[in-house]
C-alpha cells in the first residue's frame, strides 16, 4: 500500500507540474500548424506569469491578473506576430529576441515595482487560484484503489488544471473540425493555395499567433496564481522550452501532446522523488540525466530513430504574395 | 533568398540601416529606463563612463569583447551556410572540458605558451564535437539544427553540472568547480598593449586571448571571402538547390560549417577561464554564447561588423555593471533587454525601415538633390 501510495503521489505531481506545458505546447500547437515556428513560448510564459503576478498583488483579484497575463502574452504574440508575419523577418530571430527581452524586463520592473529582488509580493486568499474539490471526493476516499486515484489524484487541482485538459480535445475539436481549424493547417502545409481561394494568409496566423498568446497566458497565470504564491524571476526555468520539445515529441497533434506533456511531467516529478534515493536494480541515477532526458528523447525522435517527426510544411517561410 | 526591396547603396546597406536599428533599439531601451523612473540619459552616461573611463574600464570591455568576438563569429559562420546555430552557448560551456583537461594536465609542469595552443586545439575540438551531433542530425536525418542545437545547451548543462559536481571537482571541496590552475594554466595580460596608449589596466583581466579572437576574426574572413569551401557554403546558404545543382555536398558542408561554428564557440571558452578565474565554474559562459546572436545580426556576419558589434556589447556588459552600481534601479539584467530588442530591431525586424530609405534614396536619384523633404526616415 505504501508503494501505491507513493505512486500516486507522483502521479499527482505529474498532473501539477504538466499544465503549463500542456497550455504552452498547445499553443506552439497552433502557431506552428499555421506555419510560424514559435520558440518565444518561454518569453510569452514568462510575461503572463509576470504580468498575472503583478496585477494580482495589486487589485487583489485573481481573475484580474489572469486577464493581465493573457493581454501581455497576446501582446508580445503580435509583436512575433508582426516580425515574421508582415515584415517577413526570421521567425526564430524574433522569437529569440521575445525571450530576451522578457526575461530581462521582467527582472527590471518588478524589481523596480515590487524591491523584493525580482519577485512580486507574496498573493494569498482572492488574488491566488484555490483549489477545487470534486464532488464526493470526501465520500469516496476510504474506498480501496478507486478511492484514492478519485479523491487523492483527480481531485483537488486548480480550476486551471482542469481547464488545461480540456484545451487538450478543444484544441483538437478546432483544429480537426472546423473551418477555421482546416484553413489554419492548409496555410501552415500550403499557403499559396489558401491564398489563391481568396482567404487572407497574414490575418489566418495573426489569428494563430493570438490563439498561442491566449494559450501561454494561462500557461503563465497558471505558474504565479497557482502553482506557487506569486512571480519569481526567471520561474518558467525552460519550461517553454520543454513545451516545445514536448509539440515536437507529440509530431504537432493535440492529443499526443498531452501524452508528451504528462511524459515530461513524470520525468520532472520522478527526478524530485529520485534525488538522493536510489532505484532499486539500477542503483543511484544522477539528477542531471533525468533533467536531460526530455531534451534527449526529443533529439532522438527528431533524428527519426523512433518514428518520424515531419514538421508543418511551410513551417518558418514568410508568405509573400506574388504580384 | 528573393529580395523583394529596393538595392541600396553600399554604406546605406551596410551602415545606415544597422545603425537606424541600433539607435531604434536604444530608444525602446529608454523608454524602459522611464518606465523604472530613471533618467535614460544619465544611464547613457554611466554606462560609457563606465565602459571607456578610465583604462581599467576599457580593459573590462575588451575583455568582454574578446568572449563575444568568438560566439559572434561561431553564430555568422553558420549564418552564411543558411543554418541557425542556436547552440554557441552549449558549445562553448563543453569547450570548457577541453581547456579545463589540458590546463589540468599541463598546468604545474608547463609555461603557458605551450599550454595556450594545447588548450586552444582542446577547446576547438570539444566545442566542435558538440556541434557536429546537431550538424550531422541536420544533414544526415533532417532534424532541425535550431531544435536540435536548443536541446544541445540544455543537455550541455546538464552535463556540465554532472561533471562539475562528481568529476572534476577536487576531493573534499564543496563548491562546484575545478581546481585553481598553477601559472601554466594561466594567460598573460595584455597590460603593455593598452601602456602605449597610457591606459593602466589595473585589474582588469584582458588578456592574450583577445588577439587570438582577431586572429580568428581573420581567418573566418579569408574562410568566407576567399576559400573554395567558402564560397560553396555562402552558395548553400543562398540557394541550396543552386548548391546541389553545382554538385556540392550538402551534408559535407553543414558538418563542417557547424564543426567550424562549435569550434569557435569552444575558443570563447579560454577568454573566462585561462583569462580570468583560472578554473573552470559552473555557468561560466553565462549567456556569452546568445549574445553571439545579436553580435553576428548586428554585425552583418562580417567579421568587420562582428568586431565593433562584440566592443559594443562589451561597452555594455561593463558600463551594465556601472549603471547597476550608481543606479541601484537598473540592475545588470537591463543589458539582457538591450540585447533582445537588438536582436528584434536588427535581425527579425531588418527591413523595418529599410522601404522608407529605400524610398528616400528613389526620391534623391529621381530628382536630385533639392527633394530631401520625400525622405521619411
Amino acid at each position: 500500500m505504501d508503494l501505491f501510495q507513493t505512486i500516486i503521489a507522483i502521479l499527482e505531481s505529474t498532473i501539477r507540474v504538466s499544465v503549463p506545458l500542456i497550455f504552452a505546447a498547445l499553443g506552439g500547437l497552433f502557431t506552428e500548424r499555421a506555419g510560424v515556428f514559435d520558440i518565444s513560448l518561454e518569453g510569452k510564459m514568462l510575461g503572463a506569469a509576470f504580468a498575472a503576478g503583478a496585477v494580482a498583488a495589486v487589485s487583489g483579484s485573481v481573475m484580474a491578473g489572469l486577464l493581465a497575463a493573457i493581454l501581455i502574452s497576446v501582446l508580445l504574440s503580435l509583436v512575433h506576430g508582426y516580425a515574421s508575419i508582415t515584415q517577413r523577418g526570421s521567425q526564430i530571430v524574433s522569437g529569440v529576441a521575445i525571450n530576451f527581452v522578457v526575461a530581462g524586463s521582467t527582472v527590471i520592473l518588478g524589481e523596480a515595482w515590487f524591491r523584493q529582488g525580482g519577485r512580486t509580493p507574496a498573493l494569498s486568499g482572492d488574488a491566488r487560484f484555490q483549489t477545487v474539490t470534486l464532488p464526493f471526493a470526501e465520500a469516496v476516499k476510504d474506498v480501496p484503489i478507486l478511492g484514492p486515484i478519485y479523491s487523492d489524484l483527480l481531485s483537488g487541482h486548480f480550476i486551471l488544471t482542469y481547464l488545461a485538459f480540456a484545451m487538450v480535445p478543444f484544441s483538437w475539436w478546432v483544429l480537426y473540425r472546423t473551418r477555421f481549424g482546416l484553413r489554419l493547417r492548409a496555410v501552415g502545409e500550403n499557403p499559396g493555395a489558401v491564398d489563391t481561394a481568396g482567404i487572407s494568409v497574414i490575418w489566418l496566423r495573426y489569428r494563430a499567433v493570438i490563439c498561442a498568446g491566449i494559450l501561454c497566458g494561462f500557461a503563465g497565470a497558471y505558474l504565479s496564481l497557482a502553482m506557487s504564491a506569486g512571480f519569481v524571476k526567471g520561474m518558467t526555468a525552460g519550461k517553454g522550452y520543454i513545451a516545445l520539445a514536448a509539440l515536437i515529441f507529440a509530431k504537432w497533434r493535440p492529443l499526443n501532446i498531452m501524452l508528451a506533456c504528462l511524459l515530461f511531467g513524470f520525468l520532472d516529478a520522478l527526478a524530485i522523488r529520485l534525488q538522493g534515493n536510489p532505484l532499486p536494480l539500477i542503483g543511484q541515477v544522477p539528477v542531471q540525466l533525468m533533467q536531460a532526458l526530455p531534451y534527449i528523447l526529443t533529439v532522438i525522435l527528431l533524428a527519426g530513430f523512433i518514428g518520424k517527426a515531419i514538421p508543418p510544411k511551410a513551417g518558418g517561410i514568410p508568405y509573400v504574395k506574388e504580384r | 533568398m528573393s529580395n523583394p526591396y529596393a538595392k541600396l547603396p553600399a554604406w546605406a546597406e551596410y551602415g545606415l540601416i544597422p545603425l537606424v536599428n541600433l539607435v531604434v533599439a536604444f530608444l525602446v531601451a529608454g523608454l524602459v529606463v522611464l518606465l523604472v523612473g530613471e533618467n535614460p540619459l544619465e544611464a547613457a552616461y554611466h554606462m560609457v563612463n563606465g565602459a571607456f573611463g578610465r583604462g581599467e574600464y576599457i580593459g573590462f570591455t575588451l575583455y568582454y569583447a574578446t568572449t563575444f568576438i568568438f560566439t559572434g563569429l561561431s553564430v555568422a559562420v553558420a549564418f552564411h551556410a543558411g543554418l541557425f546555430n542556436i547552440g554557441s552557448e552549449g558549445q562553448a560551456y563543453i569547450g570548457g572540458i577541453g581547456v579545463a583537461l589540458v590546463c589540468l594536465w599541463f598546468d604545474a609542469t608547463m609555461p603557458w605558451f605551450i599550454v595556450f595552443p594545447l588548450a586552444i586545439v582542446g577547446s576547438a575540438l570539444f566545442g566542435a564535437l558538440w556541434a557536429f551531433l546537431p550538424g550531422w542530425l541536420q544533414a544526415k536525418r533532417g532534424s532541425h539544427i535550431v531544435i536540435t542545437t536548443i536541446m544541445f545547451n540544455f543537455i550541455a548543462s546538464s552535463l556540465m553540472v554532472y561533471l562539475l559536481t562528481r568529476v572534476l571537482k577536487p576531493l573534499g571541496s564543496m563548491a562546484p568547480q575545478t581546481r585553481t590552475f598553477e601559472a601554466g594554466g594561466q594567460l598573460p595580460k595584455l597590460d603593455w598593449l593598452l601602456s602605449i596608449f597610457g591606459l593602466d589596466i589595473g585589474n582588469a583581466p584582458f588578456n592574450v586571448s583577445f588577439l587570438l579572437a582577431l586572429l580568428a576574426a581573420f581567418a573566418v574572413w579569408a574562410l568566407i571571402w576567399r576559400t573554395r569551401f567558402g564560397y560553396e557554403m555562402r552558395t548553400m546558404g543562398h540557394s541550396p538547390s543552386a548548391g546541389r545543382y553545382a554538385g556540392i555536398s550538402e551534408t559535407r558542408i553543414i558538418i563542417i560549417v557547424m564543426m567550424i561554428s562549435g569550434g569557435l564557440a569552444g575558443m570563447m571558452a579560454l577568454n573566462p577561464i585561462m583569462g580570468e578565474q583560472f578554473r573552470m565554474q559552473l555557468d561560466f559562459v553565462q549567456g556569452a554564447g546568445f549574445v553571439g546572436i545579436a553580435v553576428a545580426l548586428m554585425g552583418r556576419s562580417h567579421p568587420a561588423g562582428i568586431i565593433p558589434a562584440a566592443i559594443l556589447f562589451g561597452m555594455l556588459y561593463q558600463g551594465g555593471a556601472e549603471i547597476a552600481f550608481e543606479m541601484p534601479s537598473i540592475s545588470r539584467d537591463m543589458i539582457v533587454i538591450i540585447q533582445g530588442l537588438v536582436i528584434l530591431f536588427a535581425g527579425a525586424l531588418e527591413n523595418m525601415f529599410r522601404p522608407a530609405i529605400g524610398r528616400a534614396f528613389a526620391g534623391l536619384g529621381r530628382r536630385s538633390a533639392p527633394a530631401v523633404q520625400t525622405g521619411g526616415a
